[in-house]
């Protein structure tokens, strides 16, 4: 049953640009109702902040269905914040108590640069992707879809990579601003099935060149399983890098013949 | 300079020949560009949701170049990505008696003899088509023990037809597509501009030459000249401010268009979808779907008592009225969205409804957990389960979701014939920024296989058609005149909007427009009801253009800006919607007028009247619009009244 919460202290990171030094800024909010979402929140705080004169705060987000991996928030150090499994825009207000404070910052991660406020710009993960993660199938040429069977617990395992939202949670997590998990999902999600065989190993070795251009390096702390919005596994990093190794001894020229 | 329309030239381009040889024809007869000829055309394409980035990425692949637009910070993040439920194909592949034809008929029948049947006989041709595609670029559809490809049940189907990545469909056939997207901006076949949001078209010499846009980070308004544009920009279901869109959804590019002479077809064909979760507070900021698949297995019911608060376990099964196996035996819990949504209307409306607010409808998987196990049923619709809890607090594996109708999906949008090119020559509009295919409501999972239809397997090929004729000819660039006096106009308009100097927030006046479009043109219209909203939304008009606050200047990144100039659009098309509603005399699909309904409260359309689409012009003032209209002529199927019973 719904309730309300009282006197909350919100410490929000406000910062006007790239160059900008940046600051916690305080407000607070008298009253909600545990029913809101933590964004909705946010929403209410910036209507008040508009329309007495001052700047809205500015935050990602998108969907609000924890999906389309938008939205992002450091909540007191936790990315997305205290519930396990939860985007910041699927957290309710229920999960905190009246005379809370709490602190709100962006993803902090060197590839993530600041653009104002909360929001971050996380393009480097694109990069990745345009690197090698896909499938090269053009369209019109395929073949019916049942043609190859796929065993379930392969499709399982490919779809369980695939979740992955792309938020960043992950990277924020990590004590080295890796994209391990990021960069693994991807990776595991197509070099699992078959039909991403052909380009398996050119695929491993671009994607993981590709990141480390960006990224820190994986020290295999965990906590960006931990953070993982889809919780997925860290058994994801594991397959990149069998991956990764092979591709740099396979002779990919006898591939069929494996 | 917007475009002058001949009122003769809405001619649909519907090829030759039966039904089922149109497409084949078009495609025997069209114009094609030459392979190397391709490298010559430059396509803009605005959107990179599953029409857009399907139609980017195969375009590019083709060879022309392409330059992408989204306002997102990554193509991957467009609203096709929550889709839950799945994507529909003819593939029989349950052996349970679906066809192309099948397919067809069901879309014809769902969308209530509304679409145009030429356009909805390809869509049902080329879903099969989808499915192989998306396969072979690792799209982790749900399969069987052998292997094979699962599928399930959707509304307003008899056949098992739709294929699904557990409740993440759109989400993984988005990253299908966005990967094909990727690897073309990866080798350079596509420039992509993200964070960047269209605010104008411009036509030049009757033909769209490009568009205006504005840079979210800078604030810095350019342009951009292309030898054709396609806009895939979604719906404007935020129009009712909650909806089950995206926070950013907007009908800005598509209304843009519209101003500059791109006729807008059925506004009022909007879907209100049955099963979201019921409003709880009045500060939410959106609604949440629970995806139509729940109905294979929930049951919906309410308490035959009016006003009946005790808790759902406590009320005995013969005290419930599991009121759609009742109404609608042959089709159940599965009967289609309009039809689902008003009888939740009905039995909210007489006092049934469930919940603190009394505002909600039960959905109940009692019967299928105690059938199948609870394991079953977490494998099927688990993530769906966790946010439901996440969102409400309740278990619904224990109580019962609670669960009411709430606007997800437009199917009016911008006029296109065959070909999916507006009014304005070179200007194309593909998914659901279009009106084409899905009639007065669509079809559960028909969305996905509209959207990918039209960008990886009709419009690369209706395309050419139009460019070929530009073949070795110059075409103006952004160095025109005309390029210039619209982004000053773009600016003017910015300009206004952040120094108005009022008192209120977008978001106030955003509310404020959905409630009255909500209350007179949600799931029942009247006359009078619609009068009404045509005149209380030129006031609160009149207000924001007084009263609005935008505070944050008009340089460098302002979302609240941003917003404004996104509800300003929206006034303007709910005049539209209202105007529309009020016109259609009749009901049909999600347009129920409440003066035009059988004894038993279904929709009563007025084929001798209103057998068309309705197609407005803008004139320069958002309350005359000018009607147009487009005769649909059916050749296979017959008008028939359309029953679930």
């Amino acid at each position: 049953m719904s309730g309300t919460l009282k006197n909350l202290t919100l410490k929000i990171w406000r910062q006007s640009g790239p160059a900008d030094g940046g600051r916690f800024d305080t407000h607070v909010i008298d009253e909600i109702t545990d029913e809101a979402s933590f964004l909705e929140m946010l929403d209410i705080l910036n209507e008040r902040l508009v329309e007495s004169g001052e700047e809205a705060v500015v935050f990602d987000h998108d969907c609000r269905e924890g999906i389309c991996g938008t939205c992002s928030l450091m909540i007191n150090g936790q990315a997305h914040g205290p519930e396990r499994a939860t985007a910041t825009c699927q957290l309710h207000m229920r999960k905190f108590s009246s005379g809370d404070t709490i602190v709100i910052e962006p993803w902090r991660a060197s590839a993530f640069p600041i653009v104002r406020d909360l929001m971050v710009d996380r393009s480097s993960f694109d990069r990745i992707v345009e690197s090698g993660g896909f499938i090269t199938a053009a369209t019109g040429g395929a073949p019916d879809a049942n043609l190859t069977p796929i065993p379930k617990p392969v499709a399982d395992a490919a779809m369980d990579a695939a979740q992955c939202i792309g938020c960043g949670a992950c990277v924020a997590a990590c004590p080295n601003g890796a994209a391990n998990l990021f960069t693994g999902a991807k990776v595991s999600h197509l070099n699992l099935l078959p039909q991403g065989q052909a380009e398996r190993y050119q695929r491993v070795e671009n994607m993981v060149e590709t990141m480390d251009e960006h990224f820190g390096s994986c020290t295999n702390h965990g906590e960006c399983e931990a953070a993982c919005p889809k919780e997925i596994s860290i058994d994801v990093i594991a397959l990149m890098n069998s991956d990764y190794r092979k591709a740099k001894t396979i002779n990919r020229k006898s591939l069929s013949r494996v | 300079m917007s475009m002058t329309l001949d009122p003769r030239t809405l001619d649909s381009k519907i090829p030759d020949g039966s039904l089922a040889d149109k497409w084949d024809n078009f495609k025997a007869n069209e114009k094609l560009v030459n392979p190397a000829n391709k490298r010559k055309f430059k396509v803009i394409v605005v959107g990179t949701g599953l029409a857009g980035a399907s139609a980017a990425a195969t375009l590019a692949e083709l060879g022309y170049q392409v330059d992408a637009f989204t306002f997102h910070d990554s193509p991957r993040r467009a609203h096709s990505i929550a889709a839950q439920g799945g994507i529909n194909a003819a593939k029989n592949y349950r052996g349970d008696g679906d066809s192309v034809h099948r397919l067809f008929y069901d879309t014809i029948k769902g969308g209530d003899f509304r679409s145009r049947e030429a356009n909805v006989h390809r869509l049902a041709q080329v879903s099969v088509n989808i499915i192989d595609q998306m396969v072979a670029q690792g799209v982790p559809f749900a399969r069987e023990y052998g292997g094979m490809l699962d599928n399930r049940s959707f509304g307003g189907a008899q056949v098992s037809r739709t294929f699904y990545a557990r409740g993440q469909t759109g989400q993984q056939l988005l990253l299908g597509a966005y990967q094909q997207l990727a690897r073309q901006i990866g080798i350079g076949n596509v420039r992509l501009f993200n964070r960047t949001e269209l605010v104008d078209i411009v036509n030049i010499d009757g033909r769209c030459a490009g568009i205006v846009v504005r840079d979210l980070m800078t604030g810095e308004v350019s342009s951009h000249s292309a030898h054709a544009v396609v806009l895939a920009t979604g719906g404007y279901g935020n129009v009712f401010f909650l909806s089950t869109n995206a926070m950013a959804c907007n009908v800005t590019a598509a209304w843009r268009a519209h101003r500059r002479g791109a006729l807008f077809a059925n506004p009022c064909y909007t879907q209100i979808h049955p099963t979201c979760i019921p409003q709880s507070d009045d500060f939410q900021s959106k609604l949440t779907l629970m995806s139509e698949s729940l109905r294979n297995d929930g049951r919906v019911w309410v308490p035959k008592m009016a006003g009946d608060l005790r808790a759902p376990q406590d009320i005995p099964e013969d005290e419930r009225d599991y009121y759609l196996e009742r109404l609608y035996p042959s089709f159940g819990n599965l009967a289609p969205r309009d039809i689902s949504s008003r009888a939740a209307k009905r039995a909210i409306d007489s006092g049934q409804g469930v919940g603190p607010k009394q505002n909600g409808v039960y959905l109940d998987f009692g019967d299928a957990i105690g059938r199948l196990g609870r394991n079953v049923v977490s494998e099927r619709y688990g993530n769906l389960f966790d946010m439901y809890e996440r969102i409400t607090g309740e278990n619904p594996y224990e109580t019962p979701m609670r669960i009411y109708p709430a606007s997800h999906y437009t199917m009016g949008g911008l006029w296109v014939d065959y070909e999916l090119m507006t009014t304005v020559p070179g200007l194309y509009a593909a998914g659901e920024a279009n009106f084409s295919d899905h009639g007065a409501n669509r079809l559960g999972a028909s969305a996905l296989m509209q959207g990918l239809a039209d960008g990886y397997f009709v419009l690369p090929y209706t395309i050419s058609n139009y460019l070929s004729q530009w073949l070795n000819k110059s075409i103006p660039d952004t160095s025109h005149p005309e390029f210039a006096r619209v982004e000053a106009e773009a600016r003017d308009r910015y300009h206004r909007l952040a120094s108005i100097g009022g008192t209120r927030s977008p978001d106030y006046f955003h509310r404020e427009l959905g409630k009255i479009i909500w209350d007179y043109c949600g799931m029942e219209r009247t006359e009078a009801g619609l009068d009404k909203a045509l005149s209380e939304i030129p006031a609160l008009y009149e207000e924001f253009s007084k009263d609005l606050r935008v505070t944050g200047g008009e340089d460098g990144l302002n979302q609240t800006l941003e917003k404004a100039g996104r509800v300003e659009d929206f006034f303007e098309l709910g005049m539209l919607m209202c105007r529309d509603a009020l016109e259609r005399e009749e009901s049909c699909g999600g347009h129920f007028r409440a003066e035009h309904q059988t004894a038993e409260g279904e929709a009563l359309r007025d084929d001798e009247n209103f057998a068309h689409v309705s197609a407005w012009e803008w004139t320069g003032d958002a309350t005359q619009p000018n009607l147009h209209k487009e005769p649909l002529a059916y050749e296979e199927v017959d008008f028939q009244t359309r029953s679930y019973k």
